[in-house]
């Protein structure tokens, strides 16, 4: 093993590793900015530069393997006056004003300038033309600001297989865009948001409609209602400070019923339908397949992620017959709400607003797909990402951290199940639907530990896992001894390889689950930002947490669900259920 | 920005003129390297000699054949200079902005070459008679700065003078 001397520390280093990752493992921090752990290592930036003793130049750590015997100086006046003067000419071509950067305080480049204590820009360059781009529904991106360290490039490429973004032109022209530069709405982009959530400046945001909400709640006229998704829960809180992994689910009722919501309610309620539904689907698929020997698309696809219909929409229409008819819980929600909840308390779908909190920048794109009017209007009508709800509760002024904790309202809030918090992250949708299928199907609770099925959760990004029906309540017979194949992937480069095997003939499965986010929801585009592997596992441990604590952890127990089918739906994939809670796609062009 | 592809009527009438056995031929040739490495640049430097330049058509086909983002084809493109997205006019004009030309008024001989043409580099007149491109040393340096046009180098070139060189080009196409 090669020894290494860092700042007069000495460690035996594994060969092959960087220096940047030496120093890390010596307890020695460098500054760092293009470097995108696990994603992308390029040395664009050179923020990272330091010293080797004896080398007539400075090296940027992040690519520079370690050789026995390597004398590094992170800390020399040097490497303090060369990273000053890198950071100082990104700041000269940066056309952002801190002022009013939506990024102020979450910024990358601004606390670099922060910690190595620059106070002048000797440089005075030409500066790149700034042109803002609103043309999506759910991302914003600012030229201007760019600082061309192509981690969105690497993310929306490696990451999404999706490849919306790249460096375009050349020299002192070069933007990191849209093939030449057009806007993001005439390319293919799934609104995924996850370049948003890399970029390290505000260069790329969510489209921010906090003002638009702030419309509705001051208008008196306005009966508004707000659902949250389950990865709210455990992200919010770093908005305010609390360490990642904070639930705080009943300070942020609280937040949002001073904020003058007239309900508080919970997309864990229409994500527990959403399992109904999908569960009964994948069981009427299986059962036609089986029984009745006919022609059905398998396996069968999850649905509640939009990024990942659109990506199929561009990239694999063939697979659309596999994709389940389920709208998203988010779309569930609101048709339910606009019909059910409406007749309840005697309004019109027209007289109510929906404002959905959501951790995904793609549901801003989602909620206005002409598919999603169900109940005569447009059923979910604002979607906030988590950090424009940071934003919105320190707008008015509450001060989150002194808040009580408070429970959601009846009937679309007070009930939800553990297995609709688990939705938040990957594989919580699958083992879901199997806590609620195989309980169907066999009569028994899902035998798995603590109803967790292992081998699907964790970060890995392809998963698979088989459930044996050893036996089953008569309606089910024709399962007995068959064993339930299923696989989960995170990340859309990740689902296509998951196509891939099946396209091959290498896997066969009955049932994926697919979230375009790496990590799922809980690492979603429109998360508190930054969000590492280690914020990942944090934010899952804590819905776990949450999915433990219920008494009610299956969402065919969901005691509200059954009675709206009682009353107002009929049976999962019964008529009303189908107009309102399903929906369809279109193939799109793949360029 | 240099690299942007005009979408203006005119050239979508070019586009959609190109004739299904150059398509056939690009297919082919994307057949063929699609599982190869390296593909893109050899690809796009077949399809412009076909073609005479690179159409989005063209791009787009070859970023489906070749299973490459639209934006990386494009930005490959875009980064080298010997790759054009417009047709190409009857004549190629191109000025020297090589140190010894730009030292000695080159800039000014493109902007007037702009003015005079109404199209910027990388452009081509909408009559298809000019395009216009920034080249490296043409070699005539001691007599900067200078032009090219087609195949014949003009040295000393002025500004003022502009509109009688281009007019002798004019004169002769229309003499044809
Ligand atoms: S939203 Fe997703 S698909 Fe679109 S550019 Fe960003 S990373 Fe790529
Ligand atoms: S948009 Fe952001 S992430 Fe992308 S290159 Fe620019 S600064 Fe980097
Ligand atoms: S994984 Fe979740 S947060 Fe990410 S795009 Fe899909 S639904 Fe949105
Ligand atoms: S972090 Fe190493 S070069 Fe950017």
């Amino acid at each position: 093993m090669p020894k290494v001397t860092i700042d007069n520390r000495t460690v035996d280093i594994p060969e092959g590793t960087t220096i940047l990752e030496a120093a890390r493992l010596a307890g020695v921090s460098i500054p760092t900015l293009c470097y995108l752990e696990g994603v992308q290592t390029m040395g664009a930036c050179r923020v990272c530069l330091v010293e080797i003793e004896g080398a007539k130049n400075l090296v940027a750590s992040c690519v520079t393997p370690v050789s026995d015997g390597m004398k590094v100086n992170t800390k020399s006046r040097r490497v303090r006056n060369a990273r000053r003067t890198v950071v100082e000419l990104l700041l000269s071509d940066h056309e952002g004003d801190c002022r009013t950067c939506d990024r102020s305080g979450s910024c990358e480049l601004q606390s670099l300038a922060e910690d190595l204590g620059i106070r002048e820009i000797h440089h005075q360059g030409e500066k790149h033309a700034a042109v803002t781009d609103y043309t999506t529904p759910a991302l914003v991106r600012d030229t201007g600001k760019c600082i061309l360290c192509r981690r969105c490039v690497s993310v929306c490429n490696e990451i999404q297989g999706v490849g919306a973004l790249f460096p375009q032109d050349r020299g002192f022209d070069t933007v990191v865009g849209p093939a030449f530069s057009k806007s993001l709405d005439e390319v293919v982009c799934v609104q995924c948001g996850q370049c948003s959530a890399v970029c390290p400046v505000g260069a790329i945001s969510e489209k921010d409609e906090v003002q638009e909400v702030w419309g509705v709640l001051d208008d008196p006229e306005k009966f508004v209602v707000v659902q949250t998704a389950p990865a709210i829960r455990a992200a919010l809180g770093e908005c305010f400070g609390y360490p990642p992994g904070t639930l705080v689910t009943g300070k942020m009722v609280r937040a949002l019923r001073l904020l003058g919501f007239d309900r508080v309610f919970d997309t864990e309620f229409a994500a527990d339908l959403t399992i109904m539904e999908e569960g009964t689907e994948l069981l009427v698929r299986l059962k036609k397949a089986l029984v009745e020997k006919e022609e059905v698309a398998l396996p069968q696809f999850t649905s509640c992620c939009p990024a990942w219909i659109k990506y199929v929409e561009h990239f694999h229409p063939e697979l659309l017959a596999n994709i389940s008819s389920c709208k998203s819980p988010q779309q569930m929600f609101g048709a339910v709400t606009k019909t059910y909840f409406a007749d309840q308390i005697g309004k019109r779908p027209e007289d109510i607003t929906v404002v959905s909190i959501m951790p995904c920048t793609a549901k801003k794109y989602e909620n206005k797909r002409p598919e999603m009017y169900d109940s005569s209007v447009q059923d979910v009508d604002i979607v906030l990402t988590t950090r424009e709800l940071g934003r919105l509760i320190k707008e008015s002024g509450i001060d989150f951290t002194l808040l009580d904790e408070d429970v959601m309202d009846d009937p679309l809030g007070r009930c939800s199940t553990g297995a609709a918090d688990v939705f938040a992250n990957t594989g919580g949708v699958m083992e879901a639907a199997l806590r609620t299928a195989y309980e169907i199907v066999t009569g028994e609770p899902l035998p798995f530990d603590g109803l967790h099925i292992e081998p699907i959760a964790g970060l890995d990004g392809v998963k698979e896992a088989e459930v044996r029906i050893t036996k089953t309540v008569p309606e089910w017979a024709f399962l007995k001894g068959k064993t339930l194949k299923v696989a989960v992937a995170h990340g859309l480069a990740n689902a296509k390889r998951v196509i891939r095997k099946i396209q091959s003939g290498e896997s066969r499965y009955h049932f994926v689950e697919v979230m375009a986010c790496p990590g799922g929801c809980i690492g979603g585009g429109g998360q508190p930002r930054f969000t590492t592997n280690e914020i990942r596992k944090k934010r899952i441990d804590a819905i776990y947490k949450e999915d433990e604590k219920k008494t009610l952890r299956k969402s065919h127990e969901n005691p509200e669900v059954i009675r709206l089918y009682e009353e107002f739906l009929g049976e999962p994939l019964g008529e009303r259920s189908h107009h309102l809670l399903h929906t369809s796609y279109d193939a799109r062009s793949r360029v | 920005m240099s690299g942007a592809i005009k979408t203006d009527a005119a050239d979508e009438t070019r586009e959609k003129t190109l004739d299904p056995e150059t398509l056939s031929r690009l297919d082919e040739v994307l057949g063929e390297y699609r599982s190869k490495p390296g593909a893109l640049i050899p690809v796009l430097q077949i399809a412009q000699g076909m073609i005479g330049y690179l159409p989005e058509v063209v791009l787009k086909r070859i970023s489906v054949g070749l299973g490459k983002p639209y934006s990386e084809v494009a930005g490959v493109v875009g980064f080298y200079s010997f790759f054009t997205t417009m047709p190409r006019g009857t004549h190629l004009v191109r000025v020297c902005l090589g140190t010894a030309c730009y030292v000695r008024g080159g800039k000014q001989v493109l902007d007037a070459l702009k003015d005079e043409l109404g199209i910027d580099v990388g452009e081509t007149t909408p009559d298809g008679e000019f395009s216009l491109e920034v080249g490296r040393c043409f070699g005539a340096c001691g007599l900067a700065p200078t032009i090219m046009i087609d195949d014949d180098v003009l040295q000393r070139v002025k500004p003022s003078r502009i509109r009688g060189i281009l007019d002798v080009y004019r004169e002769n196409d229309k003499g044809e």
